[in-house]
């Protein structure tokens, strides 16, 4: 055997949602922090600081659902299926947004308050069904006979509701620490001055949702709690409270860089824990990703072409984002 | 809802979700090679008209190809939403089909799309040249991978069935399955079409307007040309495509026909107008030539056509509606074909850019290419009905089985939303297209590129134009 292909599209795809949610997390975040800032010079700063990079999440998400299609098609029936609702959602209001975005640049004053709104509800629509999206798979999904045997409504329950709110908190922080990095001035004051409360609250949301996860699962509870797992996975609630301090005090020294990469790192924390809790598999509670594989003729097929493609987009990505490092001030905006 | 059953909304919402995708794709296809060509002929000539026409169509170029993208990013979930069964069932062949369609579209983004709207005045004009050729191609093997995934669908081939699944055995067979050449030459010369005849309609409605420079000129000249040339092409190819579909899919030929039964040994009538009627099994009012269905799809006068009869009524395709699509598609190419003829026939004595009825006719031919697609599409696939994989999978067993109610709710935000973003958008473009070609404005070419305001990730800041007419107050990018 030699190979475990699954496995490797297992990674490849962690990471593009990993790379999605990292990328995307903030300038949604900045859509969801917009009704906080009133003056429309700041906001235009506010949409430039994202401008030239906003666009590379939407390689990630549909990259990750032709992957997920051709590496793990039950996986994608299946999830898909029964994340109906949110995902259409979602996916609306990212595309909203995204027109949203581009048409704020190009329509008149008068006009410009409409698309603004359009933004900011584009924002928080796909945040929120995405936070529900992931309560919701964190649940776990009925599966008879290969297919999806829940109801309609399954995904609405109070967990995915906390989730949909939290993600909604964890983006806010995101896109206020990615402000306070690119932004100086009064801007980036206001932006500290929310910082601080942010980060609590974010704490305290995932202090919630990681209780409230094995509280629900035992067998969450089981990988969690076990002996000897609980010293290997340790680490991670014990890496979360450092950063989470270390976080309070780069927003209290007025660091510029350190709040967002630290936030970074809480994002990755959370994202490891997710992993911790719900591996091998694939379509939560008991279907791993070697049971809902697509043969290996598939994978390796797939795989001959992302590992040629996807470092081109790497490159290009960072590329994309040394170029654009720096301040983004008010006057910029002016030629 | 409105009497339709899940699985009939399902269908509905995927047709318009990819209805409105496949314009702009088609659209970028063609436009990516006519803007290669026009590069090319400004290396060649020098001439600057060309280059002044290459900066004019590449914004709308990149406009289109962002709600392309934007558009894009639904259908790469819409499969697992609306065909949770399909997926699983067939998501070992057209998985990683569709992974291949993405992976080169961003693969053009990531690299050479970047420099096509960007790049003018950083890097040679060779290069340059190069990368819009290579966007050009890559346009186009993002089709090939996509119709490979399509065709295979009605042509199924290289696979085994193990444990109730798709299993690819052999790649080469399944992308090069039976139907696949056609379709792909079909559908690639139909984007070139429909292309040719909206450069051509946006000129026609200038030269209207009094607006006449040689650009203008140009734009109509060359898009005539492609009429002439690549129209009868096409009804070439879609014939070469029919008799593929009358081999492997006879039932959709049947359909497409209103043909239900044989009498005797006399050869089958072509049906030029009717109602074909599911219920009563006839095609009603209908005009027919006698042996002419026999002469066009055996090519001879004593063979005949499969009848719908032949096929149990639970193996046969709506009639009424392929019947229908089928020919408003023909309709649209033989108006292309006639206007290219008389274009050709205005070249005499510098008539063509004068002659109000045709320039007329042009302006309403701008969509005719456009509507030819959508409606060959519809064609085909509800021609291959009642079958989602010809012969392996029916539709009704692909579905996702979400219930009407839901399925209506979010056929009706997606209609909401589609149209008022998609209509933004289309808007935007035809606006690009009002201002016209402007002779020099290729001299300042917009710079960008990534990390940079104007970057390729983001196609629509290639177009600076603002949404309104008035003074230009659009929010200035950083620069």
């Amino acid at each position: 055997m030699g190979i475990d292909l699954p496995l490797i599209w297992a990674v490849i795809i962690a990471f593009g949602v990993m790379m999605y949610v990292v990328m995307d997390g903030f300038d949604l975040g900045i859509g969801i922090l917009f009704p906080f800032v009133r003056d429309d010079g700041e906001r235009d700063v506010m949409m430039n600081t994202v401008a030239p990079v906003w666009d590379g999440n939407e390689t990630w998400l549909v990259l990750g659902g032709a992957g997920l299609f051709g590496a793990f098609p039950l996986a994608y029936a299946v999830v898909l299926d029964a994340l109906y609702l949110p995902l259409i959602l979602m996916l609306l209001g990212l595309i909203f947004r995204g027109v949203a975005f581009e048409f704020r640049f190009k329509a008149k004053a008068a006009k410009r308050h409409l698309w603004d709104k359009a933004f900011i509800g584009g924002s928080l629509t796909a945040t929120f069904f995405q936070g529900v999206a992931l309560g919701a798979y964190i649940d776990g999904f009925e599966v008879v006979n290969r297919s999806f045997a829940g109801g309609a409504f399954d995904w609405l329950t109070p967990f995915s509701v906390f989730c949909g709110l939290a993600l909604i908190v964890a983006y806010a922080l995101l896109g206020c620490t990615w402000l306070i990095m690119k932004t100086e001035g009064r801007l980036q004051q206001q932006m500290h001055d929310m910082a601080r409360p942010l980060v609590f609250v974010v704490l305290a949301v995932t202090g919630i949702v990681s209780l409230w996860t094995p509280f629900e699962h035992p067998a969450i509870a089981e990988r969690w709690f076990s002996l000897p797992n609980l010293f290997w996975f340790m680490p991670v609630p014990v890496l979360v409270l450092l950063c989470t301090y270390a976080l309070l005090r780069s927003v209290a020294n007025n660091r510029n860089y350190s709040p967002f990469l630290l936030t970074l790192a809480l994002i990755f924390l959370g994202y490891s824990g997710l992993g911790i809790s719900l591996w091998p598999n694939v379509i939560p509670p008991s279907i791993s990703i070697w049971e809902a594989s697509a043969p290996p003729q598939s994978q390796g097929f797939m795989l001959v072409g992302a590992l040629f493609i996807i470092p081109f987009i790497l490159m290009y990505t960072a590329w994309s984002y040394y170029v654009f490092r720096g301040k983004v001030t008010v006057d910029d905006g002016y030629h | 809802m409105f009497g339709l059953e899940a699985l009939d909304l399902a269908r509905i919402q995927f047709a318009f979700t990819i209805s409105f995708h496949i314009v702009f794709p088609a659209i970028t296809i063609g436009l990516a090679s006519y803007l290669a060509v026009l590069e090319g002929l400004w290396l060649k000539s020098g001439n600057t008209l060309y280059r002044d026409l290459y900066h004019f169509w590449s914004k709308i170029f990149a406009v289109n190809f962002g709600m392309g993208v934007v558009s894009g990013l639904v259908m790469a979930y819409q499969f697992g939403t609306n065909w949770s069964a399909f997926s699983d069932f067939a998501g070992a062949v057209t998985g990683p089909l569709l992974t291949y369609e993405v992976l080169t579209a961003f693969f053009l983004e990531a690299g050479f799309l970047g420099v096509m709207l960007f790049g003018w005045n950083r890097v040679g004009p060779g290069l340059h040249f190069f990368s819009t050729v290579m966007v050009a191609i890559g346009t186009l093997i993002s089709t090939f991978w996509i119709l490979a995934s399509n065709s295979w669908m009605h042509t199924p081939q290289g696979f085994e069935i193990i444990d109730g699944r798709v299993i690819p055995v052999d790649w080469f067979a399944v992308v090069f399955n039976p139907s696949f050449p056609y379709r792909l030459a079909h559908m690639a010369t139909a984007a070139f079409l429909a292309t040719a005849f909206f450069v051509g309609a946006s000129a026609a409605w200038h030269l209207l307007r009094g607006r006449d420079n040689p650009a203008i000129r140009k734009m109509l000249s060359m898009a005539l040309w492609m009429a002439l040339l690549v129209a009868p092409i096409q009804a070439f190819i879609g014939d070469l495509h029919g008799l593929n579909t009358l081999k492997y899919q006879p039932a959709k030929i049947a359909a497409i026909e209103g043909h239900w039964e044989n009498v005797g040994d006399e050869p089958t009538p072509l049906i030029l107008f009717g109602w074909p009627d599911m219920q009563r099994e006839e095609t009603r009012f209908k005009v027919e030539i006698p042996a002419l269905g026999s002469l066009i799809l055996t090519h001879s006068l004593d063979k005949q056509v499969p009848a719908l009869k032949d096929f149990p009524p639970e193996d046969r395709a709506n009639s009424t509606i392929v019947f229908w699509t089928f020919r408003v598609m023909v309709a649209m190419g033989l108006m292309m074909i006639l206007t290219g003829l008389w274009g050709t026939w205005l070249r005499r004595g510098e008539r063509l850019y004068t002659c109000r009825p045709f320039l007329h006719l042009a302006v309403w031919m701008g969509p005719s290419g456009i509507i030819a697609i959508l409606a060959g599409w519809y064609t085909t696939e509800i021609g291959r009905q009642p079958w989602i994989i010809h012969g392996l999978m029916r539709t009704a067993d692909a579905s996702s089985g979400h219930s009407a109610a839901q399925l209506g709710f979010t056929l009706a935000l997606f209609v909401v939303v589609y149209f008022v973003l998609f209509g933004a958008g289309i808007g935007y473009m035809l606006r690009l297209v009002r201002k016209g070609p402007k002779i020099d404005e290729g001299k300042e070419a917009s710079e960008g590129g990534p990390g940079q305001p104007r970057t390729p990730a983001r196609p629509l800041s290639a177009a600076e134009e603002g949404l309104e007419d008035g003074e230009t107050d659009t929010l200035p990018e950083r620069s």
